[in-house]
């Protein structure tokens, strides 16, 4: 069971109170992208074993976006932060840092 | 408001007793929850913007951008009046009729409520001025309990029926737990 917590409305809350929203910080393709460039950034995803980031809707509490570091292996949630960052926040990296530290954020 | 002798439906032989209460008057705020709309609200209704995921006087806390009003009085003056107090940019919309109210009563509230809510309905975590936006079995509800064997659920009007039947089905006699009511 995954246990996130909103970083809007405080709530903890378990997982089905939520829902996914697939993996985070995708750069949309612009106009005069290549087919193969745009057919990345729709279809192709990262899968790894460790540490992902996640886009989260708080479905059936305060409705609001986030995101959400977690351990694909473990559950462990590092944090969950504001649904505009464009990277993960300092804190969170530290904290992920601090259980893996020889983790490093794909670009 | 939350008489029970004006429900519109009542089941007392379970170990709670569930009602459906006639259509509550409910307005819908949604707005940058400032300073300006607490204080517009005070002048209105006698109370400000309440904390999160709280319930103060009347006053429900949605979401971040989102609070729910209460009112005995008529929703449409009650608009009108809010709406000539806030200038910033708001939506007000009077949700009476779209929203379906219960009260549960009785000493097993929080285990019947806890069979189909994914939250921590102890008395310690959840006290009587939380409020709690989540799901009953497959439906998004709100709920809050103002005192110690009294629940108040709301949720959309099109899944009354279901929740008013999932809620006598969850508090048959002798099916509760008793975890929080010991």
């Amino acid at each position: 069971m995954l246990l996130l917590k909103c970083p809007y409305c405080g709530a903890k809350a378990e997982e089905t109170e939520f829902s996914g929203g697939g993996e985070a910080h995708l750069s949309r393709q612009k106009s005069g992208s290549t087919d193969a460039g745009f057919a990345a950034y729709m279809f192709e995803r990262r899968n790894p074993k460790g540490v992902i980031l996640e886009r989260w809707h708080h479905a059936y509490g305060c409705g609001k976006w986030f995101h959400a570091a977690r351990s694909a292996v473990t559950l462990e949630v590092f944090g969950t932060y504001s649904v505009q960052a464009l990277a993960p926040p300092k804190d969170i990296i530290a904290k992920i840092r601090a259980r893996l530290p020889e983790w490093e954020e794909k670009k | 408001m939350f008489e029970l002798s004006t429900a519109v439906e009542l089941e007392g032989n379970g170990a709670v007793l569930v009602a459906r209460h006639a259509p509550v008057g409910m307005v819908t705020l949604k707005a940058g929850l400032n300073r300006a709309i607490s204080a517009a609200l005070k002048q209105s209704t006698g109370a400000g913007v309440p904390p999160k995921r709280k319930i103060r006087k009347g006053i429900a806390w949605m979401a971040p951008d989102e609070l729910l009003i209460f009112t005995e009085s008529d929703p449409d003056a009650l608009i009108r009046e809010l709406d000539s107090r806030i200038t910033a940019p708001a939506l007000l919309a009077d949700v009476s009729d779209a929203r379906a109210v219960f009260t549960l009563k009785g000493r097993g509230v929080r285990d019947v409520l806890a069979k189909g809510a994914p939250i921590d309905l102890s008395p310690e975590a959840f006290g009587t001025d939380d409020f709690r936006r989540t799901r009953l079995g497959q439906v998004a509800v709100a709920l809050w309990i103002p005192a110690p064997d009294e629940a108040r659920l709301i949720c959309l009007a099109s899944v009354g029926q279901f929740v008013f039947d999932w809620l006598v089905n969850a508090s048959q006699k002798d099916s509760l737990p008793d975890y929080f009511s010991t």
